[in-house]
């Protein structure tokens, strides 16, 4: 590892950056991006560490455009000298027809001041995260429990043909896993930007009391019923909702729900996406070099945003303009959001709870699938812990059911009974509180 | 490259491991993505690094850095066995690996016509015409189409002596057709999961005909847009194979994996509702189901000489006339379970720690055909081409969602329907298979997207398979 810059980037990959460009010459527009980095994962089974991870990586992405064709070359293998990555980059472009859609290189612009890092974390050595795991472990010794622990650190340069030069470094560490009793899981996990903050222990409690309640499960009747989705559910739903929905290329090539204007999810809920906010993980710039902007996707149910790269909003027309997340390779798919939040309410979870006349209380979906991305219809299945509530008490145990959902539907207007408190770091990167949902569409049980 | 590879297991053995091996790898990929007749993107990704694994007590330590050279390998090769220490601070019982003989190999997959040989030209106007005839059919929204191809050379060294050298040359190419409606989109695509892919050449997608399916998917996803939806409900269920392919690697490949069997994989991947205890007993499907995982068949995606522990590629057994009889295992989870090594253990790419791996997980064909199974339905929903896939953590309930069915009555196709999905229990519904297509219609499906693991890896694997009748399947689940 180099020593970071003033921008947080190691200086080496700086110095790359513009070693790449200046090899590929005048008459190019171009655009290069240095990753390197130490990420580890320390992986538990059966209570005990079996699998244990490390990589060094240092990642170069050029992309090119001549005379209006654009190609783009990805290497482990350029850290030394850049011409056979340009010219590689270059041939590839020369070959392929014109794109007729390339919206050029970002213009000059400031990043936001975003610095989701800790720099233990980005050395952090297998003991470290041995440790964290002993402490998940231990939480309920009598039980089985399986897992992980990572850490991961990077610094990335960017640097463009139009004079663009952003720099960033990011950090996170997570740990997740299952306690088992029998066929009972339960799930804990804890995620940040800093190994120190991570409690392996609460998180291993977490998931051994969830796995203690779920151990006398009996069937329940598929159907629709009244649901508590705990905060990793919904980050989820937010997955789904920004990647076919606030997704401006879906949006214009018909394949979103999203109507901009329009309420078509409950005034409770407001999502917005935001790497500066202290609460996420990752870089304030996106893979074009263009400054992460904070994007309100839906303000009091209406939705009044959408994601952009630079072709969709080239695209797009009049004075619109990427928002901040392309992502690397992403011209097919088009821009994701990466820092996304579904902001908090008032109520606490256990009030959800209490307000439930007759209903469930979900830990986790699982291998979630979209039958189709327009009408945003999931299936999947419940894990690690689904409870039944009944006059606002937990009631026991429920095995684990198969549903068929739309997502904007359970979210529309009226739909949504309450939003959570308890917003906090998901695995899967958003910030995400519980949610209190009027119907859930349960389609199959354990016997199909 | 051997050298640098001798160099990270004797960096892992000097600093306390009892057995290394280690992987130098080169890699490159090409993609070309087409839509609406553009070029919409031409990617290249070329890696080469080495990745050493250290065994010590219960645990793997596993190192990689993105240089072979060898003072590099041998520093990676003792930060593999360091790491392996450190597992210590929660350990288990200690992991012993099944005898394999070393042996010094070279191995190569065949081709006729290399992909990197073809011009990226060539390639770009084949994804341009075919984009180009979907989208001019009035009512599709969005056409899309893709090739990409892989060459993979690798150089293994392990502490026991094993010195093997292959060259993997993957490819395959994929189109879609999508009708956007006021509330819902239809997809109609050419090809299994995401396309075709094997372990061939560029003839691969010659032979798939792009230009010869456009205009019929484009169609058929127009048509699907005014089409009545599947109807709810049981009834017998007919599969084509490319659909076939994608439940045999949902139901069978991933629930017969060993280190899933054994908990290894429990918190993200799952289990397996399989027990080793009632292995060669349990009834997984009907007389006619036959699987095998065989990693010799030509062409087929999940082939390859020597896996990445250096042991022989192998055809093995897993389903015999609806017995359960085999599973997909590695050197450690054989020899923790007491079973021969299955030689299906391999990596993401260098700097992945290699794990348990579907092959070719198929289905041995039968005696009938398609049009022999419809003719003999008297009622039932015929379904092709997988648009969603959803199965529980123990590979037991699952729902699969195609892209386009037509109902069956008396003997005959009639009207096409829309959004046709089926559910079922795993042993159920193989139990419940009575007709399978024959050996003429037999296709190596690849998957080239098996995620798997943490950090996750991506694997390709292959699914021989045929068309099949299912009785009594609940279809039509709708949301």
């Amino acid at each position: 590892m180099t020593a970071p810059g003033d921008g947080g980037a190691p200086l080496e990959a700086s110095a790359f950056c513009e070693r790449v460009l200046e090899a590929v010459g005048s008459g190019v527009e171009a655009e290069v991006t240095v990753r390197q980095g130490l990420s580890g994962l320390t992986r538990f089974a059966n209570s005990h560490i079996h699998q244990n991870v490390a990589e060094e990586a240092m990642v170069t992405r050029l992309k090119v455009c001549v005379d209006g064709r654009q190609a783009a070359v990805t290497s482990t293998v350029a850290a030394g000298d850049p011409r056979s990555l340009v010219e590689r980059a270059l041939a590839a472009a020369r070959l392929r027809p014109v794109d007729p859609d390339w919206p050029g290189v970002a213009a000059p612009a400031p990043p936001p001041a975003v610095e989701h890092y800790d720099g233990g974390t980005a050395t952090a050595e297998p003991h470290e995260r041995a440790a964290v795991v002993k402490a998940f472990v231990g939480a309920d010794p009598a039980s089985r429990a399986a897992g992980f622990c990572r850490t991961s650190g990077s610094s990335v340069a960017f640097a463009n043909t139009a004079g663009q030069r952003v720099t960033g470094r990011t950090t996170e560490a997570t740990v997740e896993g299952i306690h088992r009793i029998g066929l009972s899981d339960g799930r804990g996990w804890h995620s940040s930007a800093s190994l120190t903050e991570l409690d392996g222990a609460a998180a291993g409690r977490s998931a051994a009391a969830k796995a203690s309640g779920g151990v006398d499960a009996v069937d329940l009747e598929p159907g629709r019923y009244e649901v508590v989705l705990e905060p990793a559910c919904v980050s989820d739903l937010l997955d789904f909702l920004a990647w076919y929905g606030f997704n401006a290329k879906a949006h214009a090539e018909g394949q979103s729900f999203v109507d901009l204007g329009r309420e078509q999810i409950d005034p409770l809920v407001s999502i917005v996406d935001d790497a500066a906010d202290g609460r996420t993980t990752g870089l304030g710039f996106d893979a074009e070099g263009t400054p992460k902007a904070r994007l309100e996707l839906v303000r009091e149910g209406v939705c009044v945003g959408v994601a952009h790269d630079r072709r969709t909003a080239r695209r797009a027309g009049g004075d619109t303009e990427s928002t901040g997340h392309a992502v690397a390779g992403g011209e097919g798919f088009g821009a994701l959001c990466t820092n996304l939040f579904l902001l908090p309410g008032t109520t606490s979870p256990a009030e959800m709870v209490a307000s439930v006349d007759r209903g469930l209380l979900v830990t986790e979906l699982w291998y979630t699938r979209i039958l189709d991305p327009k009408s945003q219809v999931v299936t999947g299945l419940t894990r690690n812990g689904l409870f039944l509530v009944e006059a606002g008490e937990v009631r026991g145990a429920v095995r684990n059911l198969r549903f068929t959902q739309s997502y904007v539907e359970a979210l529309a207007p009226g739909n949504v009974l309450g939003v959570g408190d308890d917003a906090r770091l998901t695995v899967a990167g958003s910030v995400a509180p519980s949610v209190h949902l009027a119907s859930w569409n349960f389609t199959g049980g354990a016997q199909g | 490259m051997f050298d640098a590879a001798e160099a990270a297991v004797e960096g892992a053995l000097a600093a306390g491991a009892t057995y290394a091996d280690a992987r130098v790898v080169e890699s490159t990929t090409e993609y070309l993505g087409a839509r609406n007749g553009q070029l919409e993107q031409l990617d290249q990704t070329e890696a080469a690094g080495v990745g050493v694994r250290a065994l010590l007590g219960s645990s793997w330590g596993f190192f990689a850095v993105p240089s072979p050279s060898d003072a590099e390998a041998r520093r990676a090769g003792a930060r593999a066995a360091a790491i392996a220490r450190a597992s210590a601070t929660v350990p288990g019982p200690s992991l012993p690996l099944a005898e394999t003989v070393p042996v010094t190999a070279s191995w190569e997959s065949t081709f006729l016509e290399d992909p990197a040989t073809v011009s990226v030209g060539e390639k770009a106007d084949l994804l341009v015409a075919v984009t180009a005839t979907i989208a001019g059919v009035e009512g599709v929204g969005v056409a899309e189409a893709g090739a990409v191809s892989w060459d993979t050379r690798k150089w293994f060294v392990s502490s026991e002596g094993a010195r093997i050298s292959q060259h993997l040359v993957e490819c395959g190419a994929t189109m879609s057709a999508i009708a956007v409606g006021d509330d819902e989109t239809q997809r109609r695509s050419f090809g299994g999961v995401g396309g075709q892919f094997g372990t061939r050449g560029w003839e691969l997608v010659r032979e798939a005909d792009l230009p010869g399916n456009a205009q019929r998917i484009a169609e058929e996803a127009v048509a699907l847009l005014s089409a009545p939806r599947c109807p709810e409900g049981t009834t017998d269920l007919v599969l084509g194979s490319e659909q076939l392919a994608l439940q045999i690697h949902e139901s069978v490949g991933h629930a017969i994996e060993l280190d899933r069997i054994l908990g290894w994989e429990a918190a993200f991947a799952g289990t397996s509702f399989l027990d080793l205890s009632t292995l060669g007993s349990f009834r997984y499907g009907s007389d006619l189901m036959n699987v095998t995982a065989d990693a010799t068949l030509p062409g087929a995606l999940g082939s390859f000489g020597y896996d990445d522990e250096g042991t022989p590629a192998q055809r093995v057994d897993i389903v015999r006339e609806g017995v359960w009889v085999g599973v997909a295992s590695g050197r450690d989870s054989a020899a923790v379970s007491g079973l021969p090594p299955g030689g299906m253990v391999r990596a993401d790419g260098y700097n992945r720690l290699p794990m348990v791996r579907m092959t070719n997980v198929g289905l041995l064909p039968g005696t009938s055909s398609l049009e022999e199974i419809i003719a003999s339905t008297d009622e039932g929903i015929y379904m092709e081409t997988n648009r969603s896939w959803s199965i529980d953590d123990r590979r037991l309930n699952f729902q699969f969602g195609c892209e386009i069915g037509w109902e069956i009555r008396r003997g005959r196709l009639g009207r096409m329907v829309r959004n046709p999905t089926y559910t079922a229990i795993t042993p159920v519904f193989w139990s419940s298979m009575d007709m399978l297509g024959g050996p003429a219609e037999l296709i190596y499906w690849g998957t080239p997207n098996c995620g798997k693991g943490q950090p996750e890896q991506v694997g390709h694997t292959g699914h021989p398979a045929v068309p099949a009748r299912f009785r009594d399947i609940r279809v039509g689940v709708r949301g």
